[in-house]
């Protein structure tokens, strides 16, 4: 089993209206020296032995569907697990 | 002339998309749900707005995937009007029709307001009744309308006159250039953040999106003419 992590995050050209909202927020509860927030989503997938290349199967679920490559950049760790 | 509203699961303006065609416009108009196998019996299709899917992962982000949208490919390429509003424009971007895509709106809220708008271009089969730069008063209701896409795209979208609608005045949710509505470049598939469905009838505060379907129809009897 794989247990894959998956980040997907609005590229650094796109501007990121939530992030800006926390980081003001943050901000006005006194937190300095924060330059940026960037906020994003985390999905875990958990695969079983039948996937074969994990890696290329991950890359193309990212590209066809987690991501909207447009706006979002992604990246992904995959770790491998004893099934329960 | 006979159109498809699609209907999703979590559509919300399927009934005011239907009301419109059918009432107001004296049109054909039947709902198709999203795992319809064709829609080879409609000459038009029209993507409602609402929440498909919940707005899960991203607006339309899910939809696309749905049935239904193989047979709204196939229905563009075959240059009948395709016209999304609102989720149904999110969809389209999302499925790849139209170029670019939806953020959050920039001020973070879900707006529900008239707003006024340009017609950038008129020669539209969609935007041909109204003249061009005419400023019409159209609701919107969302919370990620804010257009984006990169320099090239914009700069293609220009060259080739694919901006229909752009904000005029006050721009609601932040969108590049103020857009408010894009056209492919084949000019048969139209999406559009603002309701023209919800603007068909004097009585519930303006009916300057009637032109818009009226502007199909009429498209639609004149190309149907000729090949008779």
């Amino acid at each position: 089993m794989y247990k894959v992590k998956v980040y997907v995050t609005l590229r650094e050209s796109v501007l990121d209206p939530q992030g800006t909202a926390v980081k003001n927020s943050l901000a006005t509860h006194g937190y300095e020296g924060i330059q940026e927030v960037r906020i994003g989503k985390y999905m875990e997938l958990t695969l079983d032995e039948s996937v074969k290349d994990v890696d290329a199967a991950v890359k193309e679920m990212c590209e066809r569907l987690l991501a909207n490559p447009v706006i979002e950049d992604y990246r992904y760790e995959v770790e491998e697990v004893v099934a329960q | 002339m006979k159109f498809a509203v699609i209907v999703f699961p979590g559509s919300n303006c399927d009934i005011d998309m239907y009301h419109a065609v059918k009432d107001e416009l004296g049109e054909e108009a039947e709902y198709v749900w999203h795992d319809a196998e064709s829609l080879e019996d409609y000459d038009a299709v029209l993507l409602p707005g609402g929440f498909s899917y919940g707005d899960y992962l991203r607006s339309g982000a899910i939809a696309q995937f749905s049935n239904v949208m193989k047979e709204v490919v196939k229905a563009a390429e075959a240059g009948k009007p395709v016209l999304g509003v609102c989720n149904g424009f999110q969809i389209l971007l999302e499925a790849g029709l139209l170029p670019g895509a939806m953020r959050r709106n920039e001020s973070l809220k879900f707006i529900c307001k008239q707003v006024e708008l340009k017609v950038e271009n008129n020669e539209t089969m969609f935007s041909a009744g109204y003249d061009q730069g005419e400023v019409i008063t159209i609701p919107v209701a969302h919370g990620e309308g804010n257009y984006y896409c990169d320099e090239e795209t914009l700069s293609r979208l220009k060259t080739n006159n694919q901006i229909v609608f752009t904000y005029e005045g006050e721009n609601p949710n932040g969108s590049l250039e103020n857009i408010a509505g894009i056209i492919n470049e084949q000019g048969n598939v139209l999406g559009m953040m603002p309701h023209p469905e919800r603007a068909v009838d004097e009585l519930l505060g303006g009916a300057d999106g009637l032109k818009l379907f009226k502007s199909i129809v009429k498209q639609w009897r004149e190309a149907n003419a000729v090949n008779a």
